[in-house]
Parts: structure tokens; C-alpha cells; sequence
């Protein structure tokens, strides 16, 4: 998985909340967790069950030990990792590489979500 | 080929016994579920009159309160594509030809069946009146109707329903949303005589009209024919005429047995395919389930029976041992916002059988019970106006409850002995939702096995996942079940936390903490989540009253908070400037007037008494902002959990009656506590006399003034669940009166629970009103002097939120779109309405983009 855009500054983002970063011309949201390894996680923008691009915009929490971050919208919970909703699962966000380097935080391609792919 | 080889070889069945469904409605849905998982491989063929896959009709009215269709589908021409189901929309069967095992579409299509299943559900009864199919007459059983009644409204001022029963006041709700003066036309002398009794009739009739719906019983429509001021004239046969825009016919409901009648299969006399206990017709290679079936004399035109149908043909075809051996009736429903119960025997027509009736008129309230002759047996019910006790009622009929030796005390109006029935004592066998048929042993598997979340239970066992009727009643077993296996109900916040917001404030507190972090260290695990760190911020908000952007809390907030605005629907926010006791300047109107128009706002008046300014994108919020400040505006917390508006009337300065400057008040309240960060949103009002222009009665905390002073409510609630708001002193100075607020404020602050409003908070607090009077008035806990020091701390330190976050770089990075690029969202869209801005539909915005 090579992450060769680069997306903002380690600067721009917010400890312990989101940001959004625009790639190719789609939204991510870029999550960071100083603490945690890895540090920096990245989704879809978009909710797609509020249809709005707002995602970056939500508390980050952990579930049962899943990190996640609510939408702020309806209050679902989305995976870090997976991409997943918690509350229903026919509904997934896509998952998208991400690494900090030299300062740089550095996206890739996404992964297909977990609904595309197991259809 | 010919074509039915043709359809043959298309459906590549190799091998496996064919399977045709007749009618993809709720129940031939439901049926098609159950064979999915079966042992025997049928090669299923669905064939559907309507032009889409199965959708829920049940719920059709909520189209009509704003939702979209589409939500109704129960499934998908994908889902059956995947599932391997052969599926054809639209093309209804017109024969079965039962020697060649075939079924022939409208459309000639032919398939052949080794087992056939009719699922086609019943078509709405027209009575042969004539006229009756003129322009402007609807039925009402379809997607399709619904769009049809739709457009027809859209020009009509008044319509008319005729039937009086169930479906026929769901349509008339309908008409009523779509705006049309409303009338219901019944033939018999009562609404609703197949439910409900004529006493509960009429509580029922008295109550819908109250609505503005006009009632019409004992009505018999001779003939419609054109009338002279609307299109519609409708001739009854004791001479009266009423004229109408539209009608809807919803006079009852016909089996759908034309296929079968005409394969000659076993009908009933009036109607409905002949089914035994396996649901096989007469002909046993063929069945039927749902609404177009006749068991026992019967039509069960309800989903619950339906899908238990479905589940016995399933069971019969794959060997199973399922049998249909009738079902309950029992319904409960909101009609119109009236609620109205029906439990078995409601029209007491068992031998013997004794009656308790309670009458309300005036609270237009009925409930009756049915007896068994020896008084042990509840055997039917009726109620209207409260259906608080259905669940409890339904279970005694149905499990043979013992009743109590005064029935009467079930339905007796408080004051009486309450015998509510926990949920213990229901039986395992009690069912608890109908619509898909769990028991209380079931869930008490799932719990045995595990499964302890109700959410979790409700996908394990679908329970609650139908009509939603049973919602409550899941709930109450599931916790009562849980406490019982000592899997502790517990008021912790969340999983992070052990302890209750009060006494997490309280350690908090007395640890002197400060963040978020050393809470979690302290006294949680984890990382923390969307419960406990906007609880914890507001705690800290409340002891420290920190920004809520500075660093430590700045991931805490919910979105309203961390942005200083409410987020709308498509992730744009809203500004609202105080305006303290709804007082403004013409400039200030002029300037909030400029900034509007600047940055295309959508402008509304709020229920508040002051401005909101809606379609802000996140980084125009910092720059409104800063022209709203220059102006002498400040932020108006519409966004957290805090101090909104103190509603004021005139007052003395103007109005003649005024006993007190009850604007000054306002204002003097509305500047000591803006910002005050608190469990629930806090509301207050000033009236200046005893008329309660403000309606001080309705807010958390109300002034009234009299001659002499200030009279104080307190715990007042709008919104979800109103509550008249208590009288907690009299005659108060404003001094006293300010005082005895502090403390009141502090101590809710301290105590209550996370988002629970002022009014739900004195409810639930032991010792209730004189309680909080001894505490606040006679400072019974020596803790007056420490609250009202808290407050003026939280007092003193108050600093504009918005003034700070403009004025600060690091702060106003968090207000950009994207940290990367100065683009916009061209998610948001907006589309021009009764001249200003409004978010675009999702077809709005489809069809903007082909445009584009
Ligand atoms: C704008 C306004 C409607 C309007 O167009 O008039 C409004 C708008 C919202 N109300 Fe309200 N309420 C508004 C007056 C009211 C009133 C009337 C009043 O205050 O006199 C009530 C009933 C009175 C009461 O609260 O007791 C009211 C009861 C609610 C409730 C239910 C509270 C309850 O205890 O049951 C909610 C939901 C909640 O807070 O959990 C709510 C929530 C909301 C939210 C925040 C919903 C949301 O999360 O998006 C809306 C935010 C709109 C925004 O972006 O500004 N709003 N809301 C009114 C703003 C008044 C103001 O100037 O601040
Ligand atoms: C407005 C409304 C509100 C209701 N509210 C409730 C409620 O609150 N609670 C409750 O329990 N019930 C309620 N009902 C009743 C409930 O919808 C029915 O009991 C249920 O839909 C019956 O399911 P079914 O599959 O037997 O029939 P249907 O849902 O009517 O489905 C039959 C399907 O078969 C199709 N069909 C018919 N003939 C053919 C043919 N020859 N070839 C192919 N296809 C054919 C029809 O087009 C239809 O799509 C309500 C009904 C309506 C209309
Ligand atoms: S009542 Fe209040 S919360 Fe509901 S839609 Fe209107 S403004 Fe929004
Ligand atoms: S009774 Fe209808 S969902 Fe349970």
C-alpha cells in the first residue's frame, strides 16, 4: 500500500479529532491519535446515510475496542479501520492508507468498502 | 421452441422442483424469506402484479407525512437476483392451468410449477354506486394509489373518505396531512364497528372531530354525479348532498381469489381460497397465504397472521412440521393521534361474558373489559383515547392471566389499586411481538446464550422489527430478564466510565480535574466516546468555564459545540446572535439584515424570540462572526447544552396591565447566565403579569411578575413532554429572586443527569418539590453560600465564545473545509424557495448534475 499523496502538514491536524483533506478531488477525513499506533487514520468524508460530507466533523470514541468515529449527523458509529457501521451492517465508508512521514501525512488509494466488495 | 419450453430452459431448474409465487406483497415477500434458507433446493419463480419488488404496506400513510417511498421496499430486484429468485414485476397472472401445471401472465409469459403458492393479498371493495368510477375517485391500497391521491389533492381543497373503519381514517389522516378539509363518510351508525364497540365509537367520533374532521355515520351514497361548486357531488339516500374535490374509497377489503376461482379451487361462500391447516388449498400441489386465504370461516387482513402463514407453507414444502391454527387480532393504533386498542372478544360475544366499562368524556377517554362469566379470564378489551395498558391487557387475554379479584382496578382512573403486570409474571410461552411471533422463551434464549444488547436480541430474533408495536414491552422483558441474571441495568455512562454524571461531577470536583485525559486516568479506561466526552466537557464547562476550543477539549464537543453552530441536514450550520428577551435595535435588524443577504442566509424567526440564519458553510462561520461581533452582537448558544432565551413580554413600560419592567428582568436574567453550560438546555421566561404573554409556564424557569415582586416556576418543559412548569416562591424581590435562581441552576447542574431537562430531573428527585424548596429556600444542605459562589464564578468569567475564536489564529484553523484546499463542498447545493436559499433534495441535486 503506497500512500503517494500528500495531504496536509502533521500541523494541520487536530490531536485526538478530525480534519478533512481533499485527494483527487474526494474527501477524507483524517483522524489523529498521537497516542495510538498507527497515529493517523483516515475514511471517507462522506456519511452516506446522512448524504452529507461530514464525517471529519464527529468524536472519535472506541466501542468495544474498536475505534470509531460518530457521525455528527445521526450519531452512527463508523470504524477507523474497517470502514464499517455499527449500526447497520449493510452500510461501510471506504478505508483509505495513510501514513505520517518527515512531517508529511501522506494518503493512498482507498480500499473498496466493505458492502463493494462483498457484492 | 414454444414458449413455455422456452421460459423452462430460461429458468434453468435443473433438476430441482419448481417453485412459482403468485404476488410479491408483504406476506409472498415474507414466504419467499422463509424457502431462502430451507433444506429442499426449489428453483423459485416470484411473479408480481405491481411494477415493483415487495415494500411495506403498513406503514404507506408515513408517505404522506414526508416519507420517501423508496423506504418502504422490503427488498430488491438485486436481493433475489443474488438469492438466485427469478423474479418478474408488473405482469400479473391472469390463469393457472392446472392439469399442465402452468401459470400465463398477462404479458403471455408462461412458467411451470411443481408447487404453487398464491400470495395476491386483496384489492380494496368499491360499492356499486354509481358514479363511483368517475374522475376524482381513488382507492387507496398502493404505492401507486398514493401518488395518484397525491396529485389529485395537490389541486383539491376538500376530500372525502368513505369508510369509517381502520383503513378508512388512516386515509383520512392522509388527506388531512395533504392539507384538504377532511370528511369521512360511513354507512354504518359508527366509526370503526369491526374493533371497537359503539360506546368507544363514539369517545373515538368525538375525538376525531375535535381534529376539524367532519364525521358523517349512517350515510349511504346513492349516486355521485357532477356537482356545482366542486367537481364532485355526492347523493345519500336521506337526501343530503355533499360536494367534493376527490373521494377515497376505503369501504373494506376483498380476498384476491379470481385465479383461483376460476382454476376451481375451493372459494368460500363469501370469498377467500380455502386453506387447511398446512395453508394447502383444495388442490394440494397448490397453497395460499395472507389476505387471499380463508381459514377456519376467516380473512386475517392483518401482516402478523400473514407472515405466520408463510412460515407453516414454507414449513409444509421443506418437510417441516409447522401448522396455522388461527391467529389474534388484537391491534393498536394511533389514528389521527388518537390512540385506539382492540383486544379479542372486544364486542363481548362469548357466552356469559361480563363487561367493566370506564367513561371519560371529557378527557375523551373509554376502556372496557371482557369478562369470562366466572370472573378469573380476561377474554376481550377495547380502548380508546389511552392505550397505556394494552400490552398488559393483551398479555392477560392471551396467556389466560388470572385477573385480579377487582377487574375493575385495571381500567379504574388512577387513585384506584394500579395492577400493573410486570414482566415477570408473563409466562414463557407469552408472546411478546406478534409480528414476527417471539416468545418470551426466545428472548430468554438469546440472553441465555449470550446476547445481552437489545439491539443484538432484536436482530437475533427480528422481535420489534415489524409494526414496532411491541417495542416497549421488548424493552421491559430484556432488562427485567437481564437484572434477573444479574447482568447489572446500570446507570453507567458508557463503557468507559463506571459511575453516573452526578457522580462523575462529583469526583471531578473534589479530584479538582481538569481534563479529559487525567479523568480517564484517573477513574475510566479507553479512549472515551461520544457519550462521555461531551458529558465530561460539560462538567468542566460548568466548574472551570474554559473555552471550549482550547486545546484539552477541542475533540470532546459534539459538532454544534466544537463549531460554535448547529449543523444542518446537509452539514452547513445555522448562526443565532443573542437577543437578549427578544429586545433588538432597528440598526442591529439592519446589520443582521446586510450580513444575510452578504452570505445568501436562508432568515427565519425562531420560536425563541430571536434570528436564525441558516446555510452558513464552515469557513464562512468565522466570517460572519466577526461582522456580527463589530456590530455588538454575541454568540447565542444555540448550539450547546446551555443557556438559550429568556422570552419576555412588554411589560410595564408599555402595557397597560404590566405589573413589573419584566423586559429589564429578562434582560438582567438573560446576561447573569448566558453561557452557562449545563446537562440539558436551559429556557427561561419573564412575563409581567398574570395574562403570561411569555408563557413563563412552559420554560425550565419562569417569572411572573405580580404587584409586589416576582413570582417564580420552576421545571417547566415544551417540547417532546410538556409540563406546566411549579410554583416554587411567591412575591419575590429581584434580588431573592436572582438568588434563589443561582442556587436552583447550580444544584440541577450538579445532580442531574446527562441530558435530562430541568423538568424530568424534579420528577425523578427524591423528596421532589418541597425537597428542592428546603435545599434552595431553607438551604437545608448548607449549601446555598457554595452554589451561588460557583455561579458567579461561571458569572464572572464569561467571555463571547465567538469573540474568542475569531480572534484567534490557531482557532480559526479548525473552521476551514479542507486543511489542503481552498475548494468548496460541492456536496451542498442549494436551490431557491419562497425567494431565499433551502438545502436541495437528493432528486434536486440528481437532476441539477445531469443538467450540469
Ligand atoms: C430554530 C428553532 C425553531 C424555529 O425555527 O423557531 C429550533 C431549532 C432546533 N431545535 Fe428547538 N428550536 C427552537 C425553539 C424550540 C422551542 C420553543 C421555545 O424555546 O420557546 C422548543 C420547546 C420548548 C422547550 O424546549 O421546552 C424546542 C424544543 C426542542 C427540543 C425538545 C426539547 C425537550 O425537552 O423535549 C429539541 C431536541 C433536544 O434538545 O434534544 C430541540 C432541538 C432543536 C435543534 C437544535 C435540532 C438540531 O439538533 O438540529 C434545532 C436547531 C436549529 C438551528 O440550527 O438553529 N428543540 N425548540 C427555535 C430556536 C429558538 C431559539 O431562538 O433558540
Ligand atoms: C394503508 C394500509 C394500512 C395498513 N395497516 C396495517 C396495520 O397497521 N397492521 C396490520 O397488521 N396490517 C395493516 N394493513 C394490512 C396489511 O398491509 C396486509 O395485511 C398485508 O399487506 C397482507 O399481505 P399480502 O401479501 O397477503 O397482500 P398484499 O400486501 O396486498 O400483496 C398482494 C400482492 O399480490 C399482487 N397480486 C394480486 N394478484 C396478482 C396476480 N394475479 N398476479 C401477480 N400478482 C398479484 C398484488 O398486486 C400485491 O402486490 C394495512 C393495509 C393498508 C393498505
Ligand atoms: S421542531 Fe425544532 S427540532 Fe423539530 S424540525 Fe422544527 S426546528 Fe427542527
Ligand atoms: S408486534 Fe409488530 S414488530 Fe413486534
Amino acid at each position: 500500500m503506497s500512500c503517494d499523496f500528500i495531504a496536509c502538514h502533521v500541523t494541520d491536524l487536530v490531536e485526538y479529532s478530525g480534519v478533512c483533506a481533499l485527494v483527487n478531488g474526494q474527501q477524507v477525513a483524517l483522524f489523529y491519535l498521537p497516542m495510538r499506533n498507527p497515529k493517523i487514520y483516515a475514511i471517507d468524508n462522506f456519511d452516506p446515510i446522512g448524504a452529507a460530507n461530514v464525517l471529519s466533523r464527529g468524536i472519535i470514541g472506541e466501542l468495544r475496542g474498536e475505534l470509531v468515529v460518530a457521525s455528527p449527523l445521526y450519531k452512527q458509529h463508523f470504524s477507523l479501520t474497517t470502514g464499517r457501521c455499527l449500526e447497520d451492517e449493510t452500510v461501510a465508508v471506504r478505508v483509505w492508507p495513510a501514513e505520517i512521514s518527515n512531517g508529511l501525512v501522506r494518503v493512498g488509494h482507498p480500499q473498496q468498502s466493505l458492502i463493494e466488495s462483498a457484492a | 421452441m414454444t414458449a413455455l419450453e422456452n421460459s423452462l430452459a430460461a429458468s434453468g431448474t435443473a433438476g430441482r422442483p419448481r417453485l412459482v409465487v403468485v404476488g410479491n406483497g408483504m406476506v409472498g415477500h415474507h414466504f419467499v424469506e422463509q424457502m431462502l434458507g430451507a433444506a429442499v433446493p426449489f428453483a423459485i419463480t416470484v411473479i408480481g402484479a405491481e411494477p415493483r419488488p415487495a415494500y411495506d404496506r403498513v406503514h404507506l400513510s408515513e408517505v404522506f407525512a414526508g416519507r420517501a417511498p423508496a423506504e418502504l421496499a422490503l427488498t430488491t430486484r438485486e436481493f433475489y437476483q443474488e438469492a438466485g429468485v427469478e423474479a418478474h414485476f408488473g405482469d400479473p397472472v391472469v390463469s393457472i392451468d392446472r392439469e399442465a401445471r402452468t401459470v400465463t401472465t398477462q404479458g403471455g409469459r408462461r412458467f411451470g410449477y411443481d408447487k404453487l403458492v398464491l400470495a395476491t393479498g386483496s384489492f380494496p371493495f368499491v360499492p356499486p354506486v354509481p358514479g363511483a368510477d368517475s374522475n376524482g375517485c381513488f382507492t387507496y391500497r398502493t404505492i401507486d394509489d398514493l401518488g395518484e391521491i397525491r396529485a389529485a389533492a395537490a389541486k383539491a381543497r376538500r376530500g372525502v373518505v368513505v369508510g369509517g373503519g381502520l383503513l378508512g381514517l388512516e386515509a383520512a389522516n392522509a388527506l388531512r396531512n395533504l392539507g384538504l378539509e377532511t370528511h369521512v363518510v360511513e354507512f354504518a351508525p359508527q366509526l370503526m364497528g369491526v374493533q371497537v364497540d359503539p360506546e368507544g365509537g363514539a369517545i373515538l367520533r368525538s375525538q376525531i372531530e375535535a381534529l376539524g374532521i367532519s364525521i358523517h355515520t349512517g350515510k349511504n351514497t346513492q349516486r355521485i354525479v357532477a356537482g356545482e361548486e366542486l367537481p364532485l357531488a355526492m347523493h345519500f339516500a336521506d337526501g343530503e348532498v355533499l360536494e367534493t374535490d376527490l373521494i377515497v374509497f376505503s369501504a373494506g377489503v376483498r380476498p384476491d381469489d379470481k385465479l383461483a376461482r376460476d382454476a376451481d379451487i375451493k372459494i368460500g361462500e363469501r370469498g377467500g381460497i380455502v386453506i387447511d391447516y398446512r395453508c394447502r388449498t383444495s388442490d394440494s400441489d397448490i397453497y395460499a397465504v395472507g389476505e387471499c386465504a380463508l381459514w377456519g370461516g376467516k380473512i386475517f387482513g392483518l401482516v402478523a397472521p400473514g407472515y405466520q402463514m408463510a412460515k407453516v407453507a414454507a414449513s409444509a414444502l421443506t418437510g417441516g412440521d409447522l401448522s396455522f391454527h388461527g391467529a389474534d387480532m388484537s391491534t393498536k393504533l394511533k389514528l389521527l393521534g388518537v390512540d385506539v386498542g382492540s383486544i379479542g372478544d372486544s364486542h363481548a360475544r362469548s357466552e356469559g361474558a361480563l363487561c367493566y366499562r370506564v367513561v371519560d368524556e371529557r378527557a375523551g377517554i373509554y376502556k372496557k373489559l371482557v369478562v369470562s362469566a366466572d370472573g378469573e379470564r380476561l377474554l376481550g378489551a377495547v380502548l380508546v383515547g389511552d392505550n397505556a395498558l394494552y400490552d398488559t391487557l393483551l398479555q392477560y387475554c392471551l396467556n389466560g392471566i388470572k385477573l385480579p379479584a377487582q377487574p375493575l382496578s385495571l381500567i379504574a382512573p388512577s387513585g384506584g389499586e394500579v395492577v400493573a403486570l410486570g414482566p415477570d409474571s408473563l409466562p414463557e410461552t407469552a408472546t411478546i411481538c406478534s409480528c414476527h411471533n417471539v416468545s418470551k422463551g426466545d428472548i430468554c434464549c438469546q440472553i441465555d446464550s449470550g446476547v445481552t444488547a437489545l439491539s443484538d436480541i432484536k436482530s437475533a430474533t427480528k422481535a420489534s422489527t415489524g409494526c414496532g408495536g411491541c417495542a416497549a414491552l421488548l424493552k421491559t422483558v430484556v432488562d427485567s430478564e437481564l437484572a434477573k441474571r444479574g447482568v447489572a441495568v446500570n446507570n453507567h455512562l458508557c463503557e468507559h466510565f463506571a459511575y453516573s454524571r452526578q457522580e462523575l461531577f462529583h469526583l471531578i470536583k473534589v479530584g479538582g480535574i481538569h481534563t479529559f485525559e487525567e479523568l480517564v486516568a484517573r477513574h475510566g479506561q479507553g479512549l472515551g466516546c461520544d457519550i462521555c466526552k461531551p458529558t465530561a466537557a460539560s462538567i468542566f464547562a460548568s466548574l472551570d468555564n474554559e473555552h471550549v476550543l482550547d486545546k484539552p477539549h477541542v475533540g470532546l464537543q459534539d459538532t454544534n459545540d466544537t463549531f460554535l453552530a448547529n449543523m444542518q441536514k446537509d452539514g452547513t450550520y445555522s448562526v443565532v446572535p443573542r437577543i437578549a428577551g427578544g429586545e433588538i435595535t432597528a440598526d442591529k435588524l439592519i446589520v443582521l439584515g446586510q450580513v444575510a443577504k452578504k452570505y445568501n442566509l436562508y432568515t427565519k424567526i425562531t420560536g425563541g424570540q430571536r434570528i436564525d440564519l441558516f446555510g452558513a458553510r464552515l469557513n464562512e462561520l468565522p466570517l460572519i462572526w466577526e461582522e456580527l461581533i463589530a456590530a455588538g452582537f454575541e454568540t447565542g448558544h444555540a448550539y450547546g447544552k446551555s443557556v438559550r432565551t429568556v422570552k419576555s413580554c412588554v411589560g410595564s413600560t408599555w402595557c397597560r396591565y404590566g405589573q413589573q419592567d419584566s423586559v429589564s428582568m429578562a434582560l438582567r436574567i438573560e446576561h447573569r447566565y448566558k453561557g452557562l453550560r449545563s446537562p440539558h438546555k436551559l429556557k427561561f421566561a419573564v412575563s409581567g403579569c398574570t395574562r403570561e404573554c411569555a408563557e413563563a409556564q412552559s420554560k425550565d424557569i419562569g417569572v411572573i411578575a405580580t404587584d409586589k415582586g416576582w413570582n417564580l416556576y420552576v421545571c417547566g418543559n415544551g417540547g417532546m413532554r410538556p409540563r406546566h412548569a411549579d410554583l416554587f416562591a411567591t412575591d419575590l424581590d429581584d434580588d431573592t429572586l436572582i438568588r434563589y435562581i443561582d442556587r436552583l441552576l447550580m444544584f440541577y447542574i450538579r445532580t442531574a443527569d446527562r441530558l435530562q431537562r430541568t423538568s424530568v430531573w424534579l420528577e425523578n428527585l427524591e423528596g421532589g418539590l418541597d425537597y428542592l424548596r428546603s435545599v434552595v429556600i431553607d438551604d437545608s444542605l448548607g449549601l446555598g453560600a457554595e452554589l451561588e459562589a460557583q455561579m458567579e464564578h461561571v458569572v464572572s468569567t464569561y467571555v463571547c465564545e465567538w469573540k474568542v475564536a475569531v480572534e484567534d489564529p490557531e482557532k480559526r484553523k479548525r473552521f476551514r473545509q479542507f486543511v489542503n484546499s481552498d475548494a468548496e463542498d460541492q456536496q451542498v447545493v442549494f436551490v431557491t424557495d419562497r425567494e431565499q436559499i433551502r438545502p436541495a433534495t437528493p432528486a434536486e441535486k440528481r437532476e441539477l448534475a445531469t443538467v450540469a
